[in-house]
């Protein structure tokens, strides 16, 4: 319960931190990647404030076994670098810089009431529901070949 | 390459940075668990056993967020240019590629460069990339 609590305290935490540094508007976040534009540097200071705060954070997490309240610590521990992962951040980036959302700014402007948001969110979901049909089709190709 | 001073706004950007920071840093410390939003979300579609609640829990606070910010200041006015088609188009690539590549700009951008986790310099440097190409092509040869 208390873990349930402390989630979305975390969740809205990070939502207002969107809302502030003006990440949660697409316009922004297209500005920022239209690098022979008018660009709008803004992101670098978002990402240096986060990571300066999460370099700490982390570097005491990582030591722990327990988290603070006593939950299991479930900080990844892959360190390979494959071709999911080079495919999948390339599909990501496209998405990104078509529409200037990337999932928590969508969710975020969900929360404003913006239609336009809603349609993201909703083929944000179809296409994770796509990548666990495709996870489970591959699954059962394995375990009929094994 | 030119700066837009106008649209450049170092402060509240550098003080929402500290605020994600923050949400990303307690929730290492208390859940135990890297705040990465497609991780998060994409688990709901794969329900296991005590694995829910905390997961609705979050995106509940991300949703609810411009609700509490509103109690404080005016909300922000968004500015959503991408057409329906485009919207669908680009919430499905990054609904798949996020999860086929493990993580977002949370996971991978914030958690995983405060981490210094090789994936996750590979993975940010990989779909900044594909962001900016994405943008130029959009912007500047097709000018959609």
């Amino acid at each position: 319960m208390l873990l349930n609590l402390t989630s979305l305290l975390a969740g809205l935490v990070f939502g207002l931190g969107l809302i502030v540094s003006g990440m949660a508007n697409p316009a922004k976040v297209l500005g920022f990647l239209d690098l022979a534009g008018a660009w709008d540097p803004s992101l670098v200071l978002v990402m240096a404030g986060a990571v300066a705060v999460g370099t700490l954070a982390f570097a005491v997490a990582g030591r722990r076994s327990r988290s603070l309240i006593g939950a299991d610590m479930k900080l990844p521990s892959a360190r390979h670098i494959d071709r999911r992962l080079v495919v999948g951040s390339t599909l990501f980036g496209m998405g990104w810089g078509i529409a200037g959302f990337c999932p928590g700014p969508g969710l975020v402007a969900l929360g404003m009431g913006e239609g336009k948001a809603l349609v993201f969110v909703a083929a944000m979901l179809v296409g994770m529901g796509v990548f666990e049909w495709m996870e489970r089709r591959g699954r059962m190709a394995t375990l009929r070949s094994a | 390459m030119s700066i837009d001073w106008n649209a450049f706004t170092p402060w509240p950007a550098l003080a929402g940075g500290i605020l994600i920071g923050t949400a990303v840093g307690m929730f290492a410390l208390l859940n135990g668990r890297i705040a990465g939003i497609s991780g998060v979300v994409g688990g709901l579609l794969r329900p296991t056993r005590g694995d829910i609640a905390w997961r609705a829990a979050f995106v509940i606070g991300l949703v609810a967020a411009p609700i509490v910010y509103a109690l404080f200041a005016a909300g922000p006015a968004l500015q959503i240019d991408a057409s329906y088609p485009l919207l669908v188009i680009a919430g499905l690539l990054v609904g798949i590629g996020t999860r086929y590549g493990s993580g977002c700009t949370s996971g991978h951008g914030v958690c995983g460069i405060s981490r210094l986790s090789p994936r996750s310099l590979v993975a940010t440097a990989v779909f900044m990339a594909a962001g900016f190409a994405t943008v130029f092509v959009l912007r500047h040869l097709l000018v959609v």
